[in-house]
């Protein structure tokens, strides 16, 4: 529904940035922004305006967010697994004792 | 195959490489199977998020047990017809119409902009409403904005309208506002949706605060996610977590851009220039608060209060009997599939459209169209 | 409102923008209207780059192109250059790549600048130069002011080549050639055109490739089996109709395909797929897979082939199709349809 196009602040100039959008660059406005931004700094671009800035941190987490579930979801199945074999175990006939 | 630099990706906020995208899949068909009943059904409220999903191949990657259902998301195929009339009238009178690209074939009840255009009508093609400003400045004749999108792009209107307009621009709102129709989807008798994934632009300015009533309501969990394809997948593993714990919940699954309470300036900008009123969304009758339109205080540049605008001039066509036939607004609402509508692929076809769902790339029928249905296309061919 | 397979009463826009609605165009109205083809050569009807008609025991290609590109001077070249260049193309595309002379004709609207006149013509000498060719005749005419938008130019080609590579000759098995960068020139042409206010090295790629061409024939001989230049509709719509045309399913790896910086960042920031872009520089190659590496040597080594790159190749199953493979995913690519309008949604 709406095209967020992140980029890259080079230059401020009032109520103008010029951003980086690493291939072309274009004047986005800062009129709608709930934050100051810098050279150097994210922003998420929509229509032409600056909606977000994007702390250069959270790309960090958000690769972060990634692994968490990634492995969550390994190592929850490698535990449905580990109970899978021990049900299986217990269950085979002429096994001995439940 | 040619890996393309992962590290360069990251910087440039990319975020599809394919090993953890596989690392994702797979956790999302894990969680999927863990589910006890199938298929899963969840929605999403976002032509972009189709877009993506479509354009990354997503679909045919997708587990068989989830059906991930595209709701009303896509602010084009929801504009309604008389909307798309107003335009079409406006720009017959000889008014210049500035609009944004994804509007200019959206088929009103006879004529879209670009059959006006085809008629000699001025329509400019905008990508920034600073350009209606400049456009307006550069003549002397009347301009109207025709403005749509969601309230993402409904602030970028709001900064443009208090910044002043030069005196011949005026405004016709079609912009729309999403948390009203989720109400609208979950509320309907037959849905079989479970959980929603919203929209992660929308939520940068509106917050996630913003979803927390409609999940006490009805108890239906709500995950924002991003626009990249790792976004999209972390964003349905997580929904489908919360669907399997019976966890109503918000979740922000998009923090890089995301807030709890969004982003106060531009929403203050927003309710200033805008007040939400009820409306029809084409095949969704009515949605409460489902439009945006200009307050009173900007009746001067309103381009309903300027113009005198006459639908009845287009009915010297007589409206194509067709449009009865279209189910749009079920598709829209995820209920029926485009392959369940008797004009798909028939009368109704990305050339000849009947539906918005045809027109714009985002919509359903076009993409099932464009990808014969659900893409069947994995493996080895 | 128009219907399925059939012309509007009033043709639009999109009539000449190089896909369906235009071949639909040609088949009701213009081929309805044509006698036949001369009895042993390549048509209208085969809708291909160009014409083939048989002369002793070769084969002569005509082509014929009209040109009314805006704006007329553009970053990397100007209506003169897209003139020479598209018409070589065409020819080269058939499999001739030695032209033997041009055509140029001109329809100037009152009040044009002589100045302006004088840089195309210097532009349409220069790629004549680069394609080893040159203008041998043409015609002039002068349209009241406001009766046509600045300058119109067709231009016409022949040339003789002893084999005609059809855009329809592919097999399963066979293999898909980019010569280089895709969606350069389409996408500077958009982005001096909407005003769309991006600053950045997008320059169009156009230029005559048939020595490029030709050094591909040359290693790939018969093995080279389809040729086809993804101008309007870019890559998507050539890959489209090379498929159709040899009911075979194409596979592309979307990967592979090369794409500048600056062009992937205004495809991004417009919602644009760099694979629908008009190149007008630029061909896909079909080879027979034996024949791929040495086929890709040659083009490299030319200075206008440095990026090509096997980008797809030929299946059995979903005969007529295209379908991407996104490294995340597959989907099918679908044909673009009308002019590409930047999208904010």
């Amino acid at each position: 529904m709406c095209l967020g196009v992140p980029g890259k602040v080079i230059e401020v100039s009032g109520n103008v940035a010029t951003v980086d959008f690493w291939g072309v660059r274009r004047q986005v406005q800062l009129d709608v922004i709930d934050e100051p931004v810098a050279p150097g700094d994210y922003i998420l671009n929509h229509v032409g305006f600056a909606i977000r800035r994007i702390p250069e941190s959270e790309i960090g987490e958000t690769l972060a967010l990634y692994e968490q579930l990634i492995k969550q979801a390994e190592e929850d199945d490698l535990m449905t697994q580990d109970v899978r074999g021990e049900i299986a175990a217990s269950s085979e006939p002429n096994r001995g004792h439940s | 195959m040619a890996i393309p630099d992962p590290a360069r990706a990251i910087a440039e906020l990319k975020f599809r490489d394919p090993i953890r995208g596989r690392g994702l899949l797979d956790a999302l068909a894990r969680r999927t199977a863990e589910i006890d009943h199938s298929p899963v059904s969840v929605m999403h409220v976002c032509g972009s998020h189709e877009q993506a999903i479509a354009k990354f191949g997503l679909r045919s990657a997708f587990p068989r047990g989830l059906n991930v259902i595209m709701g009303p998301g896509c602010p084009v195929c929801i504009t309604d017809t008389p909307e798309v009339d107003e335009g079409v009238v406006l720009a017959r009178q000889g008014v210049h119409i500035a609009t944004y690209g994804d509007m200019v074939r959206v088929p009103g009840t006879v004529l879209s902009l670009a059959d006006a255009q085809a008629e000699g009508a001025h329509i400019h093609v905008i990508y920034s409403a600073t350009q209606a400003v400049e456009l307006a400045r550069s003549m002397t004749e009347e301009v109207v904005f025709f403005a749509t999108g969601f309230e993402t792009t409904a602030v970028a209107t709001a900064a443009v309208v208090l910044g002043g307009l030069p005196p011949n621009l005026s405004i016709l709102s079609a912009h729309k506002y999403i948390p009203p129709v989720m109400e609208i989807v979950a509320e309907m008798p037959h849905t079989r949706v479970e959980g929603f994934l919203a929209a992660g632009h929308a939520a940068t300015i509106t917050g996630a605060a913003v979803f927390e009533p409609f999940v006490s309501r009805h108890k239906l969990p709500v995950v924002i996610a991003g626009f990249e394809p790792l976004d999209i997948l972390a964003g349905l593993v997580k929904l489908l977590e919360l669907i399997r714990d019976g966890t109503p919940a918000v979740a922000n699954m998009f923090p890089r851009c995301v807030s709890h309470e969004g982003n106060l300036r531009a929403q203050e900008q927003l309710w200033k220039v805008f007040k939400p009123t009820g409306g029809r969304w084409r095949g969704i009758a009515h949605v409460p608060n489902g439009n945006l339109r200009l307050r009173d205080e900007f009746a001067a540049i309103d381009a309903r209060r300027r113009f005198p605008i006459d639908l009845t001039t287009l009915w010297d066509y007589a409206p194509p009997a067709l449009a009865q036939s279209c189910i749009c607004g079920d598709i829209m609402a995820g209920l029926k599939a485009p392959s369940d509508c008797k004009l798909f692929g028939q009368e109704c076809t990305p050339e000849a459209p009947v539906g918005a769902c045809m027109v714009s790339t985002e919509g359903a029928c076009r993409i099932w169209h464009q990808y014969g249905g659900h893409p069947n296309l994995g493996g080895d061919a | 409102m128009i219907r399925r397979g059939l012309v509007d009463d009033k043709l639009g826009i999109k009539y000449g923008a190089g896909g369906r609605a235009m071949r639909a165009l040609i088949e009701r109205v213009c081929l309805a209207g044509l006698g036949p083809a001369p009895v042993d050569g390549i048509g209208l009807s085969a809708m291909d780059d160009g014409a083939a008609i048989r002369v002793g025991n070769q084969w002569l290609v005509i082509t014929t192109d009209s040109h009314v590109v805006h704006p007329r001077v553009f970053p990397g070249g100007d209506i003169g250059r897209l003139a020479v260049s598209g018409t070589v193309n065409d020819l080269a595309m058939m499999g001739a790549t030695r032209p033997l002379a041009l055509t140029c004709a001109i329809i100037l609207e009152e009040g044009f600048a002589r100045e302006d006149l004088a840089q195309v013509y210097a532009s349409i000498r220069t790629a004549c130069d680069e394609a080893g060719t040159t203008v041998v005749t043409g015609d002039t005419k002068v349209m009241g002011r406001g009766e046509l938008d600045g300058l119109v130019i067709n231009t016409a080609g022949v040339a003789f080549c002893d084999r005609v590579v059809p855009d329809c000759g592919l097999a399963p098995g066979d293999v898909l050639i980019l010569t280089g960068t895709v969606g350069d020139h389409g996408m500077a042409i958009m982005a001096a055109r909407h005003n769309l206010a991006l600053e950045g090295d997008l320059r169009s790629d156009v230029a005559p490739i048939n020595t490029l061409i030709r050094a591909a024939l040359d290693a790939g001989g018969a093995d080279v089996v389809a040729m086809k230049d993804p101008t309007r509709g870019g890559v998507a719509s050539a890959l489209h109709e090379m498929a159709e045309k040899s009911r075979v399913g194409i596979l592309v790896d979307e990967p592979s395909v090369r794409v500048r910086a600056e062009v992937r960042a205004a495809c991004d920031l417009l919602g644009i797929d760099p694979l629908a872009v008009a190149n007008e520089g630029k061909a896909v190659i079909g080879v027979r897979a034996a024949a791929a590496d040495r086929v890709l040597d040659a083009l490299r080594g030319h200075a206008l082939g440095r990026e090509a790159a096997v980008v797809g190749r030929c299946i059995a199953d979903h005969a007529g199709a295209v379908i991407l493979d996104t490294g995340l995913g597959r989907r099918m690519l679908a044909e673009p349809e009308g002019e590409l309008l930047p999208r904010i949604c």
